[in-house]
């Protein structure tokens, strides 16, 4: 995983809410062992209609979404179905980050695995961009700050490890793997080890 | 004194590793992980690009679901294409070179991950369980912390039996009253879901508490915490109590005897303590709810089936009502079914079948309505088969097929045509879920199985008196 520290970039803007996984990309997309590839698939049943012809007014499809990196999302996007093919679709396709009010809990988590930025803005800053589709703007990961069409800046949180996880490319499977003398010693102290012979 | 502590703090507690750190979350051990052939080929190849090995495969159980045929041709599994069978067959190879169990297609224990964990008496109060598979919430009922997590996560799990974790924060939602006839546990989640909304869990673990949830039996309470994840949270939980003990005693992974006693005397510490405090509490009367039906394309988009679908608060219920083709001020009811399909995690255990063929017991379905019976898993089949009920079935003209996800995912090929509309009892009826341009109407088995016998949207109540 590549680390993340700024993004800038015009916005592509998709202001439906409740946005869920199976948009992002639907299961009968999952039957691969791999995860790179999943790109093309990305919210194919909105993107192409039934024929599989690309719908010219679905955001995405439009001259000016070419090269985007920041998808404005509505609330609560990535609810539904675990599948981190979500996030490995938005990254395949070229997104660095979503802009949304709320973002699904384990999509958000995914999200981040994958150094795809997940940015939680407060209503009226997120208003604003998806007023202004196509707007240039610019994710400051380490400070935690977007700037605005308007000149102005929205924050967003990132618990710690997290945003350290987007700065330095390192996941949490580098610190478990590092945490195993802890582990062990948990697991030897464990009282109820019911899974144990 | 010590501090009351809810359930979620108990079972938290006692997971910890590693406490939380100022630069880190909390490493949590996990009990046990549950895996499938679809969210876990990357986990392992992950594994090998780090030359990394499985550290309890004995805590590693595996199952196939989601991508399988339920229809044999020739005695061969019908897989649709190349690709859901390499998936299969890759899970079958990982396995092997880790040591994991695999209950394969035609094994007596396979089934949908979330039907046999309980089944085998792998779930049980108290521990923490996951599965890269967002309905893993499902185990809650037993009282354990169970969630649905990406498939990094279950690299992580394979490698370290560890993950590191947020501490979420804990909702209380206390449900009265009871459940009226014909008026079943999922019901209750679509109302539950309908008034607080899909995102209401959101960072939450949720506790369902009250009389209403102490008088369901433990396949009603899996259905419950099954849809936790269309609330938006990520695991949903009851505290375990003699319904709990009663299920569990005598199952293949529980012991018997004087540890059995022990280990009840341990689970029965466990619920929320007297004057233990959840971060945000909300209460639900569960008397006052009809038979539910989903109008919309998401979960919270519901209605009583007897209730005038209300009219669109927004553009994104506009948008739903459109692509349901579904007008608004009128009830759903009498709408026609293309397709009724009774089968998933969250309605496919035996009682559900039983429910369901109480319906149809001596009458057969609408011609122009096709009915999938799909069971959760080899041993319900079996238990169903021993009752007769797969006989009462194909009397009633339903296809009675092999265990798996089916329509609830539509990936193995079992799927919706565009435009078609299905009486669900799965979990999710966002657009495409059974198949592209396919339309999802969420309800009971009992209300599914009405609908198949009358060729469109029904009310199950009529068919329940005897």
């Amino acid at each position: 995983m590549d680390p993340v520290v700024r993004i800038a970039s015009r916005t592509v803007v998709l202001p439906a809410d409740n946005v869920d996984t199976d948009q992002i990309i639907p299961a009968r997309f999952l039957t691969g062992t791999r995860r790179d590839g999943l790109g093309a698939s990305l919210f194919a049943d909105w993107r192409r209609d039934g024929a599989g012809e690309l719908r010219p007014d679905f955001p995405l499809n439009r001259p000016e979404a070419e090269g985007s990196r920041i998808l404005v999302a509505g609330a609560n996007f990535g609810c539904g179905s675990s599948r981190e093919h979500a996030p490995w679709a938005l990254t395949d396709y070229g997104f660095a980050a979503v802009v949304s009010p709320s973002i699904a809990d384990i999509f958000k988590g995914n999200a981040v695995r994958n150094g795809l930025v997940p940015v939680e803005i407060e209503p009226s800053a997120h208003r604003q961009l998806v007023s202004r589709p196509g707007a240039e703007i610019v994710i400051d990961v380490q400070a935690g700050s977007v700037s605005l069409p308007d000149g102005g800046s929205a924050r967003f949180e990132l618990a710690p490890f997290a945003r350290r996880c987007l700065l330095t490319g390192r996941g949490p499977l580098d610190f478990l793997l590092e945490r195993e003398a802890a582990i062990l010693r948990y697991e030897q102290g464990k009282d109820d080890d019911a899974a144990a012979p | 004194m010590k501090k009351p502590r809810t359930l979620f703090d108990k079972i938290w507690d006692a997971h910890e590793a590693v406490p939380a750190g100022p630069d880190h979350p909390a490493v949590i051990y996990v009990d046990t992980h549950l895996i499938h052939e679809v969210t876990s080929p990357q986990a392992f190849a992950l594994l090998r690009e780090r030359g990394l090995r499985v550290r309890r495969p004995d805590r590693t159980w595996a199952t196939v679901d989601h991508s399988i045929p339920t229809r044999f041709v020739e005695g061969r599994p019908a897989f649709l294409n190349r690709a859901t069978r390499n998936q299969v067959e890759t899970l079958e190879r990982n396995c092997e070179e880790h040591g994991i169990l695999l209950f394969r297609m035609g094994d007596p224990g396979q089934g949908i991950v979330h039907v046999i964990g309980p089944e085998l008496g792998l779930t049980q109060p108290g521990r923490v369980i996951v599965c890269g598979d967002s309905h893993t919430s499902t185990h809650g009922a037993f009282g354990a912390w169970a969630f649905g997590i990406g498939t990094t996560e279950v690299a992580q799990v394979l490698a370290t039996q560890c993950l590191l974790q947020e501490r979420p924060h804990t909702l209380g939602i206390e449900i009265s009253g009871r459940l009226g006839a014909g008026v079943t546990a999922k019901d209750l989640i679509l109302g539950v879901i309908r008034r607080f909304g899909v995102a209401a869990g959101r960072g939450h673990v949720i506790e369902y508490r009250g009389g209403a949830v102490r008088a369901l039996d433990m396949e009603a309470r899996m259905t419950l915490c099954n849809m936790s994840i269309e609330a938006g949270a990520r695991a949903g939980l009851i505290a375990p109590d003699e319904t709990t003990f009663e299920y569990l005693e005598g199952r293949e992974q529980v012991p018997s005897g004087d540890a059995f006693a022990g280990l009840v005397a341990r689970w029965s510490r466990l619920p929320t303590d007297e004057g233990a405090a959840f971060d945000r509490s909300l209460s639900f009367d569960a008397g006052s709810l009809e038979p539910m039906v989903t109008w919309g394309t998401n979960p919270g988009m519901s209605c009583g089936v007897s209730e005038a679908v209300p009219a669109p608060a927004d553009a994104e219920e506009r948008a739903a009502l459109d692509y349901m083709g579904i007008e608004a001020g009128r009830p759903l009811l009498g709408r026609p079914a293309d397709v009724v399909f009774i089968g998933s995690c969250t309605n496919a255990r035996i009682s559900d079948l039983r429910a369901a063929a109480r319906v149809l017991a001596g009458r057969r379905t609408n011609p122009a309505t096709q009915l999938l019976v799909v069971p959760g898993s080899a041993k319900v089949r079996r238990q169903a088969e021993a009752e007769g009920l797969d006989e009462v079935f194909r009397a009633a003209g339903a296809e009675w097929r092999a265990p798996g996800c089916s329509m609830c995912i539509a990936m193995n090929g079992d799927r919706l045509s565009p435009r078609e509309l299905a009486v669900s009892t799965s979990n999710r009826n966002f657009e495409g879920r059974q198949g592209p341009g396919g339309r999802t109407v969420l309800a009971s088995p009992v209300t599914a199985a009405a609908s198949a016998l009358a060729g469109a949207v029904a009310d199950p109540r009529p068919f329940l008196q005897d």
